[in-house]
């Protein structure tokens, strides 16, 4: 299905509580994305504190922030190609959902790496599918339906060929955004560009909102503010992930979330306190470095 | 004068001297990473090592946490996005060593991290694949290293995760692939290769002070051994100060935060 053009209107730039409330709606395929770094968890604090149900979530590493959305039962299904806590174990409420349908069942669809980063390209490319030369051997394609093959037309050579991903929303967190909503990524870019490209709505949050994005190099990722739908200021909002050149990676908290989501009542305590009574303007007290244009 | 060593930092030197200064390398995290990052630092000082975040020819001087950790992106040559890892250097060819641990590993070295039981009703839901199924295919050859047990070294995966040598024997070139697949699998007692011919694994080395009563009595299948197993040399003074080394510039690191 051909997207629907869009006239070129440019991003909102407003706060984190109405982002949230115009763009995510009940029932959406929602992808919040960053490969370990940028991971948007202000926006997906305010997700919960909004009480949205019945999400589908898509992100190639669920990481902390789906374990949260999925422990609070706001997610239907999930799509995904690594679901652990990385360099220290499991997460334990997306294992209490699949194990033991807590506290509700969760559907999955389960990709490698190189498929849900193909179909996320594609997806940005208006295309269908994508194809890759992948799953040779393995046993995902026999428990996912949505893993099928393709023959090549030139060659005879047999592909794999998945669904490319269309989110009806997509969250990032950037470095920053200029004064009209122009977003700059530095570092590990992940997969957060082709998230936002193949999405119907988006929502970017970022450290700084300045008057020049002054982009180290021509050749940084940029996205011009007219292919983006919301721009929030929310400094420290990727926190316990990071912010190359703002602030590092809490590691700390990803050996300590082990401990409280390994309990439903630990998990639970830890959403009222940090999550249900907090506000985006907490997540500033984790940058811990000056910002680029600070005065 | 005898250097100690504990068997996991045998298994991490032993690792390590598997890769050569020519070697671009897709690294897996853990235990692959303190292999790779021991042998940047002794005898293969000009190795490419990639992490599949994006960063390209890193050299981190404290051990990733995460395959993203900023260390990565703050010492690589370059960072690409991840759709471009994984089509133009990973698919494109260009990956000439993949380094992987696993959960459980069976004897044609096939890999299970994604299911232990039923995949609909697992009995434990570990948490998949990440880039190992296209790491296994497209990579020119696959080192694995993890610790000897029962409960990893199993007689049969539940979920194939990523393909070794599938059944044995020819497997792999059946179902078109080009690549050699794993070659070697280091762990905390031996040192493994696959069989010419059947692609079983065989114990090829074996760490000092290991018996092969030990090495059996800690695998779920009967294990083969090769006709006159080698011992493996136990790590030099240089070696075991670089790993040790890093790995206490890691601890300090990680707690920091």
């Amino acid at each position: 299905m051909n997207r629907v053009l869009r006239e070129r209107d440019v991003a909102r730039i407003g706060t984190l509580s109405a982002a949230i409330e115009e763009n995510v709606r009940d029932g959406d395929t929602l992808a919040m994305e960053g490969f370990t770094h940028l991971i948007p968890y202000a926006a997906g604090h305010e997700i919960i504190r909004q009480g949205r149900k019945e999400l589908f979530l898509i992100r190639m590493t669920p990481d902390l922030i789906y374990d949260q959305l999925i422990g609070v039962g706001a997610a239907r299904g999930m799509k995904f190609s690594w679901g652990g806590n990385p360099g220290v174990g499991s997460l334990h409420r997306f294992r209490d959902a699949v194990e033991n349908q807590w506290p509700r069942p969760l559907e999955i669809e389960e990709h490698s790496h190189a498929a849900m980063a193909n179909a996320y390209e594609a997806g940005a490319a208006n295309l269908p599918f994508a194809m890759l030369r992948g799953y040779i051997g393995a046993d995902l394609a026999k428990v996912n339906s949505n893993i099928k093959s393709i023959t090549c037309p030139f060659t005879g050579e047999v592909l794999a060929a998945v669904p490319s991903i269309r989110p009806d929303v997509s969250i990032i967190h950037a470095q920053r955004a200029d004064r009209t909503g122009n977003v700059l990524i530095e570092g590990i870019a992940g997969v957060q560009k082709e998230a936002v490209l193949a999405a119907k709505r988006s929502i970017v949050t970022v450290e700084e909102i300045v008057d020049e994005l002054n982009p180290p190099s021509p050749n940084a990722v940029v996205l011009p503010t007219w292919a983006i739908t919301s721009v929030v200021h929310v400094p420290g909002g990727a926190f316990p992930s990071y912010a190359h050149g703002y602030y590092p990676r809490s590691n700390a908290f990803y050996i300590a979330w082990d401990k409280i989501a390994r309990d439903r009542d630990s998990f639970t305590s830890w959403i009222k306190e940090n999550v249900l009574s907090g506000k985006p303007e907490d997540f500033a007290r984790h940058v811990t470095r000056r910002t680029a244009n600070a005065a | 004068m005898s250097i100690e060593f504990t068997p996991t930092e045998m298994m991490t030197i032993a690792a390590a001297r598997a890769l050569t200064n020519d070697d671009v390398c897709f690294v897996g995290i853990g235990a692959p990473s303190a292999a790779c990052n021991v042998a940047r630092l002794t005898h293969a000082p000009d190795i490419t090592l990639i992490y599949e975040s994006g960063t390209i020819g890193t050299t981190p001087d404290v051990l990733p946490l995460s395959i993203g950790d900023g260390e990565l992106c703050d010492t690589a040559l370059c960072t690409v996005s991840v759709p471009e890892m994984f089509r133009y250097w990973l698919q494109g060819g260009r990956i000439t060593t993949g380094f992987l641990g696993g959960a459980q590993i069976d004897r044609f070295a096939n890999l299970n991290t994604t299911v232990v039981g039923d995949y609909d009703n697992p009995k434990v839901r570990l948490p998949g694949g990440g880039g190992a199924p296209e790491i296994a295919s497209n990579c020119g050859q696959i080192y694995i290293t993890m610790a000897l047990n029962k409960r990893g070294f199993v007689d049969h995966l539940d979920f194939i995760t990523s393909m070794g040598h599938g059944e044995g024997g020819g497997h792999r070139a059946r179902l078109g692939m080009k690549t050699k697949g794993p070659t070697r699998v280091i762990t905390d007692m031996c040192i493994f290769e696959p069989d010419q011919v059947t692609k079983e694994l065989t114990v090829v080395s074996i760490h000092k002070g290991v018996t092969r009563a030990q090495i059996e009595d800690n695998c779920g299948w009967p294990v083969r051994f090769a006709a006159e197993p080698v011992e493996t040399p136990v790590p030099t003074t240089t070696e075991i100060t670089v790993l040790r080394d890093i790995n206490a510039r890691t601890k300090k690191a990680h707690e920091a935060a």
